[in-house]
């Protein structure tokens, strides 16, 4: 990636004028998600955003708070708690309703599988049951359409879905049978029963996110910033120690300096040795990193090829 | 306090928004692999797996059609089905491709990467020369005005690197495109799969003196594509905070769709007619001083009038004309026939009503062009003149002067699926 480096290190903190009434791409970016979230609020019965407390929902909240302000977000913020969340993260998502007003609706993995929802046989991983509880919660309250974080160029599959991505009444997603999508008219139409998957910042890269978050000041959990932490190493990877996730027979756990470039499962997400302290640093790492965030670190996305196909057509994020 | 740029800081990058086109296995996704590949926009862990999965298929290269064919059914079956957006930057600009199917069966899923675009790239195979797809696509961008076309003769490596057959085509296209409205084209030799002028200039073609791919992809130019005369704002949602602090705050919130708003501007509010003043115009807690495309602000009126979604705010003198019989071209995207006296939904700008076929003037036929009089329907992947009356009127402008309100989606009622794009006429 070092074209993108230069592009940071050079253009970055320059100032732009309008002379020729030009917008930057992060301003083009801006104001395209804006629209979509004001479309879906205008168009659709029910929204909510899902919001897992990481950076890239964080960007969406923040786009959200611009496109109606002053009013307040006019739909609620959905968590799925997988009860292997990471507490700094935890910690910023409340800052952030707090200080936004906005309704938390809380779909916790535990009571689906207490009231049945979905069925912990022992071999399906927590990332699989967010599938089943986060329809489970669409479906109760009744939501039509609900915002993602989803960035297409975070995965192949991803690569292909629509802004507007319609789920069936099952949740499920049908890559081989999209409906068009032409400039910007987006196409909210529902039957009973069926809701939209709204992904706003689909055009975002994992530089536009972090170029937007230094530009805007905005608050994101401290564990992407460079710390000490106790790891071990399990399938290539650095996992935190921590009493959510076990050491199995032979991993050891030492300390480093570390950053995380995702915020997901704490069992399922890896950190990177790292000394990026301030978002400069970070821009400056990941535009010479060799490998994507989710293949560094994710083991969600690690367990085949469309591991993140087959999990998208059947409902997840 | 009022600030004279919508913004204080951010990236002096400028965005180019770039979609493939052309008939199957003419090489488009090899040339977009090939293109973020030369540029060092791909990570080691997606080239590992688009290895890995060349090797256990037997391939005796590397496939980079497969770094954007991410559906399990396109590596299956080797060709792409949907349109797949990858990113990629250099120092100056940023890059969003769409990676379109060739396949006819989804030429609806071409439409929906073309009708963003900045740029068409159309590729042919050099040892096939222009093809009924290839034509069709030429067409399509040239409808959706697409303002910069690019020309790949693809495959060079299989025809000898032969200045001839480059030439051949060349004349072929440019003869084709004099019918169509392409106001700019480049016609570039080059082998994706092999990387010859897609980044780095090709040793094998002497003859060639033209620019890489990528050169021109870098230096073309797209400032002057945009409408900044004619003020169009169409609103999208009403912002009434119903808070103690912004008691009397009631705002219109929408993106800028042509020309430049400033506050003092005297406007009109359609379809009602009525008139008033821009008294502010807000960029989330900031007071600007000019708007324009595609800025998303919020617009206060001088004035109490009565404003809300589907409106459009437009300057008193420079205004469109609601209109509820629409000309339009309109390309047919779904089996079931176009055919006169049918009713679909319509959603233009932010508007939404019902629109009813009065006529199928003519189907136009890629090939040759020729207006097709007889055929009163529009089959799947057919492109044709239609003219609808609308339940609501459309404040639009033509196509060819406005792209965002020149265009409009047709919507099945019953199975609530986009059947068709029109570009209105004019
Ligand atoms: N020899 C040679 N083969 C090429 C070249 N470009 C592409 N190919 C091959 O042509 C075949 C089709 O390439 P793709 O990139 O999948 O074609 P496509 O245009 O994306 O096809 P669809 O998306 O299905 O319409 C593959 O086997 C490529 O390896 C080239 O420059 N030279
Ligand atoms: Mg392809």
């Amino acid at each position: 990636m070092s074209p993108c480096k230069a592009a940071h290190g050079t253009m970055l903190r320059m100032s732009q004028t309008h002379a020729d009434y030009r917008l930057s791409q992060l301003d083009q970016l801006e104001a395209e998600s804006i629209h979509i979230f004001r479309e879906v609020a205008a168009e659709f019965e029910k929204p909510v955003l899902m919001f897992s407390g990481g950076k890239d929902s964080i960007v969406m909240l923040r786009l959200a708070e611009k496109a109606f302000y002053p009013a307040k977000i006019p739909f609620p913020v959905l968590q799925v708690d997988t009860g292997l969340d990471f507490p700094e993260v935890l910690e910023t998502r409340d800052n952030w309703v707090n200080r936004l007003g906005v309704n938390l609706v809380v779909a916790s993995i535990d009571d689906a599988i207490a009231s049945g929802v979905v069925v912990d046989d022992g071999k399906t991983s927590r990332n699989r049951m967010q599938i089943g509880t986060l329809l489970n919660a669409i479906e109760e309250n009744g939501f039509t359409a609900a915002f993602g974080g989803g960035r297409r160029d975070e995965e192949k599959a991803r690569a292909k879905e629509r802004v507007y991505s319609h789920r069936d009444e099952f949740g499920q997603w049908d890559p081989k049978n999209q409906r068009p999508e032409l400039w910007s008219l987006y196409n909210g139409r529902l039957h009973e029963g069926e809701h939209m998957r709204i992904f706003p910042i689909s055009n975002w890269t994992e530089l536009d996110v972090w170029d937007y978050i230094g530009r805007e000041g905005i608050e994101i959990p401290n564990i992407y910033f460079s710390h000490q932490r106790r790891v071990f190493v399990r399938d290539g990877m650095l996992m935190s120690e921590t009493p959510l996730n076990p050491m199995r027979e032979g991993e050891v756990a030492e300390e480093r300096t570390v950053r995380f470039r995702t915020c997901g499962d704490i069992t399922l997400t890896g950190c990177v040795e790292s000394t990026a302290s301030t978002i400069d640093e970070i821009i400056e790492e990941i535009a010479v990193a060799k490998l994507t965030e989710r293949g560094a670190t994710r083991g969600d996305d690690r367990f085949s090829e469309a591991a993140m196909e087959d999990r998208k057509k059947e409902g997840y994020f | 306090m009022a600030d004279t740029t919508g913004t204080t800081k951010g990236t002096n990058m400028d965005l180019l928004r770039f979609a493939t086109a052309g008939s199957v296995d003419d090489g488009k996704s090899t040339l977009i692999g090939r293109l973020l590949l030369d540029s060092k926009s791909i990570f080691e862990d997606q080239l590992e797996a688009v290895e890995a999965t060349s090797t256990s298929k037997g391939y005796d290269y590397t496939d980079l059609a497969l770094l954007t064919d991410g559906l399990r059914s396109e590596r299956e079956q080797g060709i792409t089905i949907d349109v797949a957006y990858r990113y990629f930057a250099t120092p100056n600009r940023k890059f969003i491709i769409a990676d379109t199917p060739g396949h006819v069966q989804y030429t609806r899923n071409m439409v929906t990467g073309a009708s963003t675009a900045d740029l068409g790239l159309v590729l042919v195979d050099a040892r096939q020369g222009l093809t009924e797809q290839s034509r069709r696509h030429a067409v399509i961008l040239s409808l959706l005005r697409v303002p910069h076309l690019v020309l790949a003769v693809n495959k060079m490596d299989l025809v000898d690197f032969s200045e001839e057959i480059y030439e051949k085509i060349h004349a072929e296209f440019t003869q084709f495109a004099t019918k169509l409205n392409i106001p700019d084209l480049e016609v570039i030799p080059i082998s994706a799969l092999n990387g010859d002028n897609v980044v780095n200039r090709s040793e094998n073609m002497d003859w060639y003196s033209g620019p890489t791919l990528m050169h021109h992809l870098e230096h073309v130019h797209v400032a002057s594509d945009r409408d900044l005369i004619d003020a169009r704002f169409p609103v999208q949602f009403v912002v009434r905070p119903k808070s103690d602090e912004f008691h009397d705050y009631r705002g219109y919130a929408g993106q800028v769709a042509g020309g430049v708003l400033k506050p003092g501007d005297e406007v009109v509010v359609l379809p009602s007619g009525m008139t008033s003043k821009i008294s502010k115009i807000d960029l989330f807690d900031k007071e600007i001083t000019e708007a324009f495309p595609p800025m998303s602000v919020t617009v206060h009126l001088e004035d109490d009038v009565d404003v809300s979604r589907g409106d459009m705010i437009a300057r008193v003198k420079n205004a469109p004309e609601p209109l509820q019989d629409i000309d339009a071209m309109v390309c047919w995207m779904t089996t079931k026939p176009l055919q006169p006296r049918q009713k679909l939904a319509i959603k233009h700008t932010t508007r939404t009503g019902r629109a009813l076929v009065k006529d199928i003037q003519y189907r136009l036929d890629v090939n040759t062009l020729h207006r097709d009089q007889e055929t009163k329907e529009l089959g799947v992947n057919e492109i044709g003149r239609v003219q609808l009356r609308t339940t609501v009127p459309l404040l639009c402008d033509p196509y060819s002067k406005n792209r965002a309100t020149g265009s409009f989606i047709l919507i099945d009622e019953a199975t609530g699926v986009t059947v068709g794009a029109g570009m209105i006429n004019g």
